[in-house]
């Protein structure tokens, strides 16, 4: 099951937040197919948001083809968004683990280490793109889903 | 078959005595159901009248007003509506079980099981004296009285006010249960502008006893942009768009408008959060020297 944290200050609507925390739980294989989502009921009581959004934010999740609605008895994961090496307990994950606790030992602070990756991402990206940093795939294009699965 | 509006109003006007000044005037609007709507205006723009009146506390002196396609006040209209004032009347020296069992014999459909477990989600013995609870206590003890006659729709006068940040959160969410498990339509109306923003999707702004706005909070949030930039250029604004409000300083310029088509000029668009549009409409027509001054109170 998994919690939501809705920030209020963001500026990003409440539904989107849901829609986005969802799919990083996918991604981290922190939510499986089969397992249920909180009930509208239990989403509002632990976060105090408009019940309306909770269930917009489903019918989202449905449309990406991520969720089903099934009447009477909950909201459940049709697909996953979870790649091989993004679990908890993936070789990939250990090593970055690692890397991180030395970036940190290194006195690295967050926003370093954030723009490390990024900039090691992009160099790789760009390589294999031939220099076109115009191609890279935006992260929250709703498009980017369908490219994802078949990735998968 | 259309479902009936939570709220309608049609020529809506009340004042206390027969030659005194009218506290709402001309209102026409229509709240639908299954909507959390938030009730916005300044201090005495008539947001307690007009709860009073739907609540049947009042009688309305001009034109119309419907609860549920009934009349306030009438037996059919009690039975669907409660009404939570902003006093929370309740006698303090019964313990909380009296309360409850005085909601039980005065209401003809009673849900105790929801009421006891309100009054227990806050931690609230039942054995405890009302007049020794705190104010957050409290609400909820007059909020479960609410809730237990199980209305369809809740109106809510100022639920919040007096009660610290945590309690207010606790409430909100008994509320927005509520609403997620039954489809409770609420009406609160309220000055905490920030918390309205994720709870709220329909807004009701009063303006000295006029109804300014009433529509869908989403809408109504994208369909506005807060403009900055120079003063020369601000003279495009009026045509198509709406300047809700404007404030000149020098050769800055920096204004609220409800946006109709694309924008002509040189100007930083910000997309403005429900709080900013709100505050805008409730600062509107006021002049220049004053707004700063409200600008405090609204955000209070």
């Amino acid at each position: 099951m998994v919690e939501y944290r809705i920030d209020r200050g963001s500026g990003v609507p409440a539904y989107v937040q849901i829609v986005e925390q969802t799919e990083r739980a996918l991604r981290m294989g922190m939510l499986k197919v089969g397992d249920k989502l909180p009930t509208a009921k239990e989403v509002v009581a632990a976060t105090a948001i408009n019940p309306n959004t909770v269930l917009r934010a489903y019918r989202d999740l449905e449309q990406a083809g991520l969720v089903e609605l099934r009447r009477g008895l909950g909201t459940f994961i049709t697909r996953s968004l979870a790649r091989p090496g993004a679990e908890d307990d993936s070789p990939l994950r250990a090593e970055l683990a690692d890397w991180t606790a030395r970036a940190r030992a290194a006195g690295l602070e967050r926003a370093d280490i954030l723009a490390l990756v990024s900039a090691a991402l992009d160099a790789h990206d760009d390589d294999r793109r031939g220099h076109n940093p115009g191609d890279r795939v935006q992260q929250h294009d709703p498009g980017d889903r369908k490219h994802e699965e078949e990735d998968a | 078959m259309t479902v009936p509006d939570a709220l309608r109003a049609t020529g809506l006007g009340f004042r206390y005595r027969a030659k005194g000044g009218w506290i709402l005037r001309d209102c026409e609007f229509a709240v639908p159901t299954g909507c959390i709507t938030a009730l916005v205006g300044r201090n005495g723009a008539g947001k307690s009248t007009l709860l009073q009146l739907a609540g049947g506390l009042l009688r309305a002196g001009a034109g119309e007003l419907r609860v549920l396609d009934a009349v306030p006040g009438t037996p059919e209209a009690r039975a669907r509506v409660a009404l939570l004032t902003q006093d929370k009347p309740l006698y303090p020296r019964f313990t909380v079980a009296d309360t409850l069992t005085m909601g039980e014999k005065l209401n003809t459909t009673w849900d105790r099981t929801g009421a006891e477990r309100t009054v227990r989600e806050g931690g609230i013995a039942p054995s405890a004296r009302v007049g020794e609870l705190s104010p957050g206590q409290r609400t909820r003890v007059a909020l479960a009285l609410a809730l237990g006659k199980r209305p369809e729709l809740l109106l809510l006068d100022e639920p919040m006010a007096d009660l610290d940040p945590v309690a207010r959160g606790e409430i909100m969410a008994t509320l927005m249960a509520e609403a997620a498990e039954r489809g409770t339509t609420i009406v609160l109306s309220s000055h905490v502008l920030p918390e309205l923003e994720q709870t709220c999707d329909w807004v009701l702004l009063l303006r000295d006893g006029r109804i300014e706005l009433s529509e869908e909070a989403g809408e109504l949030r994208d369909s506005h942009a807060l403009l900055t930039g120079h003063r020369d250029q601000a003279g495009n604004l009026a045509e198509p768009h709406t300047v809700v409000r404007r404030r000149d300083s020098g050769r800055q310029t920096t204004a609220l408008i409800r946006q109709h088509g694309p924008l002509r000029g040189d100007w930083h668009v910000e997309r403005p959060r429900l709080e900013d549009v709100l505050v805008g409409y409730l600062q509107a027509g006021e002049t220049q020297r004053t707004a700063g001054a409200g600008r405090t109170e609204a955000a209070a």
